[in-house]
């Protein structure tokens, strides 16, 4: 389950420290049973990427309750935190993979922080390699890559670990038709398994094609759940 | 974390600069070191030399003693027999005297016609000081002088002290210079490899598996710095040992090291390796923190 309650997100100016904080997300409030899907839409700059920082506690929130997969957020310790980490897949706006490893073992990195047997990681990271459509490029770094095949090696490393929780910016973005259509299966599939999944997107056609509730945010402020 | 380099430390955590730093700063512990352990030792050595010899000067020797009953070199051996500490008073003979004299008076000081003091040599096995022995003497002898290696001895002790501080004292610099630059290293390498960090950090890395990534190879750098900078120290060790062989008596050379120094210059890698160790840890773990 992910539940937030009242969240309130500022973030202040680094080139103005004195100055004061602006508000990102503003009394957020909804909750996501365990297994639920969600569609995460808005303009640009509505703050989709904030709510999604908060749900992989890469931001702490200034006001608020916020629950993760039954984990209270605030009072975790860094320890807890990394661990909860290990149960959230993320897929990042801009791929955020490791340039100096090659795209099976970015893929592979999760496990081995999870510390995965090898055997487990080679079965398990060839196999997402080769639903994205990348067997034959494993050893390939990222740089060797186009845009859309290091979206889809950010979107393995994601979803190797079946994770409790899916968070994906944009994950279409770089893709097209054909393989946008093949990540959605995917993580539909994991869906249907028990992921909890929240995708934000521009892109109102796949939120058409698969239909599920959807929270539209708009100035930080939710203005549309369901 | 996997043990491969995931990190990339390999580029980030130069592998040149940093041994080269420890390495220079080794060598300095290795002289300082080298430093403290020799000038306890000499020390020692004089303290114990110094420390124990009495030379009295009895003026007018030949003439009668206070109780006029002995001459006030013979009144001043027997009270030297029975002081309690003193061993074995000697009259040093007129031939010793005079070639103890010959720097400054010449081959022929009997020929000059001078009323020299009467000289006795002794040991001192009392305990501290033989302070009231000049006046226990002058009672029989007056004007009899007590020369106590013991006050030389003190001075040595006080000087050899004062080297030990100062090599104690750039013993700690050269650590703080090895933690600050292991220090700076971390940070350059953590700068060099933020965006890594973050990342992995965001897949659920811990601190501490971070933290012990860039400590090894912050350790390993700087041990093979630290080991490399004791081996060259040795050459200049054996260099410094020969100059030093008319103060301490042993012949020079390597082999001739302080034997504590032998146990203790091996500690220093150690040493420089727990300094590089701990340092990264805390750079590393502080750094962190500044994530979420």
């Amino acid at each position: 389950m992910v539940r937030f309650e009242d969240v309130w997100l500022k973030y202040r100016n680094p080139a103005h420290p004195g100055a004061s904080a602006r508000d990102v997300l503003r009394g957020i409030s909804f909750e996501i049973p365990d297994g639920g899907f969600r569609w995460l839409t808005g303009p640009s700059g509505a703050g989709k990427t904030s709510l999604l920082k908060l749900m992989y506690l890469a931001e702490h929130p200034a006001r608020g309750f916020i629950d993760i997969l039954g984990t209270r957020a605030a009072h975790i310790s860094r320890h807890d935190a990394a661990l909860l980490r290990r149960r959230i897949g993320v897929v990042y706006q801009d791929f955020r993979l490791l340039p100096q490893l090659s795209a099976y073992d970015n893929v592979a990195l999760p496990m081995r922080l999870a510390r995965r047997s090898e055997p487990q990681i080679a079965a398990d990271v060839s196999e997402i390699l080769r639903w994205v459509g990348l067997e034959d490029r494993m050893n390939a770094r990222p740089d060797e890559l186009s845009g859309g095949a290091q979206q889809r090696v950010a979107i393995a490393r994601a979803v190797v670990g079946r994770p409790k929780l899916l968070v994906a910016d944009e994950p279409t973005g770089n893709l097209d038709d054909e393989q946008a259509e093949r990540l959605l299966l995917l993580i539909t599939a994991l869906n249907r398994l028990g992921t909890t999944v929240v995708v934000a997107t521009h892109n109102m056609a796949l939120v058409e094609r698969y239909p599920a509730p959807v929270l539209r945010i708009e100035a930080g402020r939710l203005v549309g759940h369901g | 974390m996997a043990r491969r380099d995931d990190l990339g430390l390999r580029a980030a955590l130069a592998d040149r600069l940093l041994p080269v730093l420890v390495a220079a700063m080794s060598f300095l512990a290795a002289l300082a070191l080298a430093g403290t352990l020799a000038s306890a030792s000499l020390a020692a050595s004089w303290r114990v030399q110094a420390g124990a010899t009495l030379t009295i000067q009895v003026p007018q020797p030949d003439d009668p003693d206070v109780s006029g009953k002995l001459t006030r070199l013979a009144a001043v051996q027997a009270m030297l027999a029975r002081t309690p500490g003193v061993i074995n008073p000697t009259v040093m003979s007129e031939a010793d005297e005079n070639t103890l004299l010959a720097p400054w008076l010449g081959e022929n000081v009997a020929q000059l016609g001078l009323r020299m003091p009467g000289v006795i040599s002794a040991s001192w096995a009392g305990p501290g000081a033989p302070d009231a022995l000049g006046a226990t003497l002058g009672v029989v002898s007056p004007g009899t002088l007590v020369d106590a290696g013991a006050v030389w001895a003190a001075r040595v002790a006080a000087l050899t002290g004062s080297l030990q501080d100062c090599a104690a004292a750039v013993l700690v610099i050269v650590a703080l210079v090895a933690a600050a630059v292991v220090g700076v290293a971390a940070r350059a390498g953590l700068a060099q490899r933020r965006d890594t960090i973050t990342i992995v950090h965001g897949l659920g890395a811990q601190d501490g598996d971070i933290a012990n990534r860039f400590a090894s190879r912050a350790t390993l750098l700087v041990a093979a710095g630290a080991i490399a900078g004791t081996l060259l120290a040795l050459p200049v060790l054996a260099w410094l040992a020969a100059l030093a062989t008319p103060f301490s008596g042993a012949a020079g050379g390597l082999f001739n090291l302080p034997p504590p120094l032998w146990f203790a210059l091996p500690m220093l890698p150690l040493a420089a390796a727990g300094i590089g160790w701990v340092t990264a840890q805390l750079t590393v773990r502080g750094w962190l923190r500044s994530l979420a």
